[in-house]
């Protein structure tokens, strides 16, 4: 479908095979003058770019009108550029992407704000400048000073404004515009708290009056809880297009397996580490190493899924199994495994070993395996330190591994300290609230089906 | 082209409040504020008059006396050219915010600083007609006015297209400018009565389109007849050519504006 056929048919943005490639001029060019430029006549060469950087990359997709839609991506992966291109402050370089009616994009607030003068001025001329006409302006000037909630300060130089105010007057103004297509890029991050719910309440009132929206942002629940349509940018390129939480979710599942990679990297090298000799005890600060007679040794320390899948990011509920790879040099009776959990700076978390829970140790020989199994990962999200051990009943180490295996719990639920209970809440009598919205946490076990493979949707999986 | 002029119409309403932001801006926090329009050129008449008639007397020839007026009447539209090329070279550097986070035809910028200019000039012709009028050398050729006046517009307007978006890429014009600027001065007739260049040199300056529009002001303002209809007339030519190149190279490079700003 051609992009005129698109927007005939309900579409507000439409694009096609849209790219942008920028342009990078190397220091000699940048800093060559004019005289050399017109003396060897390269004066229009030398504009021409040493180096191309492609920003957006074949990226098509259709935005219907009156609907709410989603652009996320890691930073740098053509999200603001894609939105300068829909308004039209920077043009493809291939492609083409159409947008009907009149466009606001929020892009920076204020941008057009000249400090020197008062607000109200500055109101006047950042309203025309978006498009409206002095008499829309004058018409509208009450409703933008009583949003941005500025009517004491109006008349003083813009200047003299807090970052806060200065935003809260550019958004007032660009969202008065009345826009057919408002274009949002992660400027809702500014002001306080009371007036970033004003402006997604003003973007509601917009949604319900059927207006299209296009919104980029790094704020994932804004993203699933206003979009009907989420695009995945990666690199330039979509990665995913569509259901708001099916996007979220594979987008969640991608950066965690980043991140995944990145700790066992880690692992790897704290395997590889060479032992250290035992370090004197330094209390209170939680230091990584290696010690032990290594009369039994530990030889290998993998986490794993209830799959038995080896992954180093769990989600809160899930299973953990600790699976320490051991071997006896020579036969021996006298020993006790143990496992520590701490926080990244150092807390203890939780600790336990084989001879706290009475099991009695009758002989190792040899190689063998010893797994410790959480049904249940009881934690809150953050980064996660743990130490093995295998040590005499008295104390005295074989092998001591402090600090050098690490995993991950991402949670969507921002709840905090240092364990989570299972728990619920009740309500009763006059307290009425409504349930959350159903969902689930992150679905790690695919992680390793291949990159780019999003998880398949699967609605009727019960939240965790 | 057309599409062009036609966006810059579209957009006149936003020149008109930035040039009204411009001159406001201008002089916000000064004391005397708006009256420095008035002042400026008042006391560039008294520096340069001091110059001609104390330090140097009595080297004019008839035709530029009294010497003051004549002076005056070339300086006040060459300070609006000169303004307006020396400060849009900056603009859209200044500018580069709006550029890149606004949709906002770039252009515009550069005419606001022409139109500033011109509000300035515009505030100080009243003083050079009072002048004039004191002087015995108001005529009814000054109703001729708007034509030079057009003329040096869309000539200015035509070299501040290209000044303004070259100096995004070279931003040695903004140091070379000022210098240029300065011969050109020298090279047009403001200090000097034209007819006392010797004849070759004449043939030369000629081809300099401020000659003309010089030449022109002094006649309806200071001479009290017109007679250089000609040369006008071409250099009026001259600038709706120099205007179309100079907004079509601006369009050629709009596209690299947001990137290199």
């Amino acid at each position: 479908m051609s992009t005129l056929a698109a927007l005939a048919s309900g579409v507000a943005v439409s694009a096609r095979d849209v790219t942008k490639v920028y342009r990078r001029f190397l220091h000699k060019h940048q800093f060559r003058t004019l005289k050399s430029a017109l003396l060897t006549g390269s004066l229009l060469s030398d504009l021409r770019p040493d180096q191309t950087f492609t920003a957006v990359d074949g990226v098509s997709f259709d935005v219907p009108r009156g609907s709410t839609f989603g652009v996320i991506g890691e930073n740098g992966s053509g999200k603001s550029t894609l939105l300068k291109l829909a308004a039209g402050i920077t043009r493809p370089t291939r492609g083409r992407l159409v947008v009907e009616g009149r466009v606001s994009a929020l892009i920076e607030l204020g941008a057009g704000f000249h400090p020197e003068i008062s607000g109200r001025e500055n109101v006047y001329i950042n309203g025309i400048m978006l498009g409206l006409t002095r008499r829309q302006v004058e018409e509208r000037f009450d409703e933008i000073v009583a949003f941005a909630e500025l009517e004491r300060f109006i008349d003083a130089p813009v200047k003299t404004y807090s970052s806060g105010m200065y935003a809260r007057l550019g958004f007032a103004v660009a969202i008065h515009v009345d826009p057919d297509v408002l274009l949002i890029d992660e400027v809702l991050a500014v002001g306080d708290e009371a007036f970033t719910r004003k402006c997604l309440d003003k973007i509601g009132e917009f949604r319900r009056r059927g207006k299209t929206i296009v919104i980029v942002t790094h704020s994932l629940a804004l993203v699933e809880k206003m979009c009907d349509d989420v695009l995945w940018l990666r690199h330039g390129r979509v990665a995913d297009h569509g259901d708001p939480k099916r996007v979220v979710d594979a987008y969640l599942t991608y950066v965690a397996g980043g991140e995944d990679a990145l700790l066992a990297q880690e692992h790897a090298q704290a395997a590889e580490a060479p032992a250290e000799p035992a370090e004197t005890e330094d209390e209170g600060r939680y230091r990584q190493g290696r010690w032990g007679s290594r009369d039994v040794e530990i030889t290998s320390v993998r986490l794993l899924d209830d799959g038995g899948r080896e992954r180093h990011v769990f989600v809160p509920g899930e299973s953990l199994t600790v699976e320490l790879a051991v071997e006896a040099r020579q036969p021996v009776e006298d020993f006790v495994f143990g496992i520590g959990v701490f926080t990244s700076d150092g807390v203890s978390v939780y600790g336990t070993n084989t001879d706290i829970e009475d099991f009695k140790a009758e002989g190792a020989a040899g190689r063998g395996t010893v797994r410790f199994v959480v049904q249940e990962l009881s934690l809150v999200e953050g980064t996660y330190l743990l130490d093995v051990a295998a040590h005499r009943r008295d104390g005295t180490p074989y092998d001591y591994h402090r600090g050098l295996y690490s995993f991950r719990v991402k949670s969507r639920t921002k709840d905090v300290g240092l364990y989570r209970p299972r728990h619920r809440w009740e309500f009763a009598g006059g307290v009425r609230v409504s349930p959350p919205a159903p969902r689930a946490e992150l679905d790690l076990h695919d992680l390793d089906d291949g990159e780019g493979q999003p998880p398949l949707p699967d609605d009727d999986k019960p939240a965790r | 082209m057309i599409a062009q002029i036609r966006t810059l119409f579209r957009y006149r309403l936003l020149v008109q409040s930035l040039v009204g932001r411009e001159l406001k801006a201008r002089y916000r926090g000064s004391v005397l504020g708006f009256f420095w329009s008035f002042i400026n050129p008042l006391l560039q008449l008294l520096t340069y008059g001091l110059v001609f008639t104390v330090i140097l007397p009595g080297r004019h020839s008839p035709e530029m006396q009294p010497y003051l007026l004549f002076f005056f009447c070339g300086i006040l539209p060459w300070t609006f050219f000169q303004s307006s090329l020396v400060e849009s070279s900056g603009v859209l550097i200044a500018g580069g915010n709006l550029i890149k986070k606004v949709l906002f035809p770039a252009e515009v910028l550069p005419v606001v600083t022409v139109f500033s200019n011109l509000a300035h000039f515009l505030l100080g012709l009243p003083i050079l007609l009072a002048f004039a009028l004191y002087a015995g050398r108001l005529k009814p050729a000054a109703l001729l006015l708007p034509l030079p006046l057009l003329v040096q517009l869309v000539l200015t307007l035509g070299l501040v297209f290209v000044i303004s978006a070259l100096t995004v890429h070279f931003r040695d014009i903004q140091s070379i400018l000022g210098h240029l600027m300065h011969l050109w001065f020298f090279a047009s007739p403001v200090l000097y009565y034209h007819q006392d260049v010797p004849e070759r040199v004449r043939q030369v300056l000629r081809f300099n389109p401020m000659w003309h529009i010089m030449i022109s002001y002094q006649e309806m303002l200071f001479h009290g007849s017109f007679q250089h209809w000609r040369g006008l007339l071409l250099t009026g030519a001259v600038a709706l050519v120099t205007f179309g190149v100079g907004l079509l190279f601006f369009d050629r490079l709009r596209d690299t504006l947001a990137e290199e700003v």
